[in-house]
């Protein structure tokens, strides 16, 4: 297809933004019906004219089209089609038209799903959606423009950058926009309800199934792209707090808090002020994130090719919807009632202790991203805010997070019982200090903070177990009841019973990991051996091979444990012909939940060569506890409440023999 | 308790937690920020021995020596001034002499510099700002040039 037909579409997809934008917002305001009602259709046309520019985009990469200059940059015909098709959002003009795209996609399915949304707020939304559409495809329409031709076309483009050349581009930033851009939804909500003047518990039903499909994404996401920066940059860490890592866990911080304080919200009317403003932040610090990674202030592996007009148009765009709504929300938050009154001991108390400190440690890290920033543009001093910082401020955050986490559920509404919650917990705590004690005698002395927080990942877990236990009744009702009891309960609970779970596998794999590893550094000639973590690795052979746009260097290890060979290991080190750039292909063999990794250094200059082994004790259980908290999402969003939206008066008994569930796999459109 | 009492008692927890937090990241940022010099900063500065740095700029021309087991030394240059390098573990995988290079670590008493962790450029488009900021300031690099 011609290029030409993509940039077309970008532009008519810029004209129905404006009146997607223009339109139903002014409907809404005069309550003409007719107007409101364009709203749907011109969100759906939005998505269309963006996903034609977008597949013009990917069939040029497809055909390996080297006039259009993108194409050229980022591109080689030998590169497999995988990469073909992953290239269209591995540099910075296809991942802002990924971007845009995803944002398309979200307001198309307010529109098409969103049918028992009252009419203004539904217009609002979609007008306010509209508005970021705008401002988005200005930004790549005017600085960048994927489909600029080059003349003459050249023979051959110059290769994707190699260290992007793998399955986690086609897994980790689609995850990652669907998380951030997923909360431009609930930023949509947030906004037409503060124009609107009104919000009742109904939004936050409303408002949650969006909130939580974006944070489940954004959970999935930000997990994936740990793992790969894990096995693909050859350092075996999985999380760096480079500012990009920082960018998207600020949202999830905020979108974590927010999809709590919504539950607050809609069961019991209270925190609305504070929900909205939430679903403000989480979306800001997206925009935010999306600045720092697009506008190339910062250094990092995300940041193409940086050009500093595009900085400047991020910024503005930042500072139109940041500053726009927080003023909005200045001007009509403290018209909104206030309802809905608790005692601190409580779900609600629990669930807004959970906000503060959740809010607190996005902040924090907010802070240390860009205090960097701030004190070189001050005084020019250039300094790096590290690991330390992070570990220190979040973690400490953190803690009482995660030791109230179990306690949160098992405390009633309006008033709590804490004694009573604990008491409840007991087998959980037992079970947490029991773990605690043996993983003190495994590891025979060194800090003690491994154990505990071992310990407390097991309490958080079991905690969950108890929760769900609880609810049914188990051991205070016959069993058969309580199974009965349990069908009964809403997935819902589940879902959070399940998410919490993740939460302590997550805490689980990163104690064990961060205290347990261990590495060694050292060179080796064909035949020789050394031992990581209780495993002996041998150097069986270096041999060199061709794939289609690289050259190898694979060097093979057979492990031996106790004697006995239980298999081989393979890392290579890879030369990209197109960049002449090396890349490290990390061999990793999974045992269990733990990892044994190898990369390859230089070759020496007495003969053998560099190599780096890593033992990673339970390290799988990260990502894993990250994609249980994902599932946690899935499983609540597919609860018939919340699919269902809010009550409708002639629905309010409830249809058992219905259909219970559909394929979920669909962040849940509100019918 | 009052529906007033309750607000306060909120809003007093609200204030105790984010001074908690700010306190936190204070105490942090105090503690754990790390400057990033140029050779030629450190000759003008006579920065104190001991102090943790980032150092930045080209790796020296013929100065990579490798020993054995990944131990290395290297020369970092901006054009100004040299510092010499010691670092013992892997270099990555786009570490080449003449390109530019963040090295974290100490400063030692003979003016040499040890390295725990080392840094080169993710891609050839790109430059660590920092370096290219401190090598435009010794006039080694022009803006426009291959590196950006």
């Amino acid at each position: 297809m011609n290029p030409e037909i993509g940039h077309y579409a970008l532009v008519l997809a810029l004209a129905v933004a404006i009146l997607q934008t223009v339109i139903p917002i002014w409907g809404a305001r005069v309550g003409d019906a007719a107007l409101m009602r364009v709203g749907p259709a011109l969100a759906v046309a939005f998505f269309g004219f963006v996903s034609l520019a977008f597949a013009v985009l990917t069939v040029a990469y497809v055909q390996s089209d080297f006039s259009v200059l993108n194409v050229v940059e980022n591109s080689h015909s030998l590169k497999p089609m995988l990469f073909k098709i992953t290239g269209v959002w591995g540099n910075h003009e296809g991942s802002m038209l990924l971007w845009v795209l995803v944002l398309a996609l979200f307001g198309a399915m307010v529109a098409l799903f969103g049918s028992n949304l009252p009419a203004t707020l539904k217009a609002n939304v979609l007008g306010v959606q509209g508005s970021v559409g705008v401002a988005f495809l200005l930004f790549i329409l005017l600085t960048s423009n994927p489909f600029i031709r080059v003349m003459p076309a050249p023979a051959e483009g110059q290769d994707l950058n190699p260290v992007l050349q793998d399955i986690g581009l086609a897994i980790h930033p689609p995850l990652l926009y669907l998380g951030y851009v997923g909360f431009s939804i609930t930023f949509a909500f947030a906004v037409a309800a503060l124009i609107d003047g009104r919000i009742d518990a109904a939004w936050a039903r409303w408002v949650r199934p969006w909130a939580l499909a974006a944070w489940a994404f954004l959970t999935v996401g930000i997990a994936m792209g740990s793992y790969w920066a894990y096995y693909e940059l050859g350092w075996g860490g999985w999380w760096f707090w480079d500012p990009v890592e920082n960018a998207s866990l600020m949202p999830w911080f905020a979108g974590t808090a927010l999809i709590h304080s919504a539950v607050v919200m809609e069961k019991r009317d209270a925190l609305k002020v504070w929900t909205l403003l939430l679903a403000i932040l989480a979306f800001s610090l997206s925009l935010l994130g999306t600045f720092l990674v697009r506008s190339g202030v910062l250094t990092s592996v995300h940041a193409f090719a940086t050009d500093p007009t595009r900085g400047v148009f991020i910024l503005g765009i930042l500072v139109f919807f940041i500053g726009g709504s927080l003023a909005l929300y200045a001007l009509r938050a403290p018209m909104l009632r206030q309802g809905g009154i608790f005692a601190p001991i409580s779900r609600e108390g629990a669930l807004v202790l959970n906000n503060l400190l959740l809010t607190a440690a996005a902040a924090a890290v907010l802070i240390g991203t860009l205090y960097p920033l701030a004190l070189e543009s001050w005084n020019g001093a250039k300094i790096t805010v590290g690991p330390p910082y992070f570990n220190l401020t979040v973690g400490a955050l953190m803690l009482p997070v995660l030791f109230a986490m179990p306690f949160g559920p098992l405390l009633a509404w309006k008033r709590g019982d804490l004694a009573g919650a604990a008491q409840r917990l007991m087998s959980a705590l037992a079970v947490g200090i029991l773990i605690a004690l043996a993983a003190a005698y495994m590891q025979g002395g060194g800090p003690l903070l491994a154990p505990l927080g071992m310990g407390l990942a097991a309490f958080i877990v079991i905690g969950a177990v108890v929760d769900i236990a609880e609810r049914g009744g188990i051991g205070r009702v016959p069993a058969a009841t309580a199974f009965a009891r349990l069908r009964g309960l809403p997935r819902a609970s589940y879902g959070a019973a399940l998410a919490h779970a993740g939460v302590g596998v997550c805490l689980f794999g990163i104690i064990a990991e961060t205290s347990w590893n261990a590495e060694r550094i050292t060179g080796l000639k064909i035949g020789e051996s050394f031992e990581v973590g209780g495993y002996e690795l041998t150097l069986a052979r270096v041999e060199p091979r061709n794939g289609p746009n690289y050259r190898d260097l694979a060097g093979v290890f057979t492990i031996r444990r106790g004697g006995t060979e239980i298999g081989t290991i393979e890392s290579s080190k890879r030369l990209f012909t197109a960049r002449n750039m090396p890349t490290t292909e990390a061999g990793i063999r999974t045992f269990g939940f733990s990892q044994l990794y190898v990369s390859l250094g230089d070759e020496l200059p007495g003969g053998g060569i560099g190599v780096r082994a890593y033992w990673k004790p339970f390290v799988t259980l990260i990502w894993l506890g990250a994609v249980i908290m994902a599932l946690g999402g899935a499983l609540s969003l597919s609860d018939r409440r919340l699919r269902i939206g809010a009550p409708k008066p002639a629905k309010t008994k409830p249809i058992k023999d219905k259909p219970a569930s559909k394929p979920d796999a669909a962040p849940a459109p509100a019918e | 308790m009052t529906r007033k009492g309750r607000r306060l008692l909120l809003i007093s927890c609200a204030i105790g937690v984010l001074g908690v937090a700010a306190g936190l990241v204070l105490f942090a940022l105090n503690d754990t920020i790390v400057f990033f010099r140029s050779p030629s900063e450190i000759a003008a500065e006579h920065t104190a021995p001991g102090s943790r740095l980032r150092l930045g700029g080209l790796v020296k021309d013929g100065s990579v020596m490798r020993q054995d087991n990944a131990h290395v030394r290297f020369t970092v240059t901006d054009g100004g001034a040299d510092m010499a390098v010691y670092y013992e573990g892997l270099l990555p995988d786009l570490f080449r002499e003449g390109q530019g290079v963040i090295a974290e670590g100490v400063l030692l008493g003979d003016g040499t510099f040890r390295a725990d962790s080392v840094l080169a450029k993710h891609d050839e488009k790109y430059m660590p700002k920092e370096v290219a900021d401190a090598l435009k300031k010794q006039g080694v690099w022009k803006e426009g040039e291959a590196a950006r």
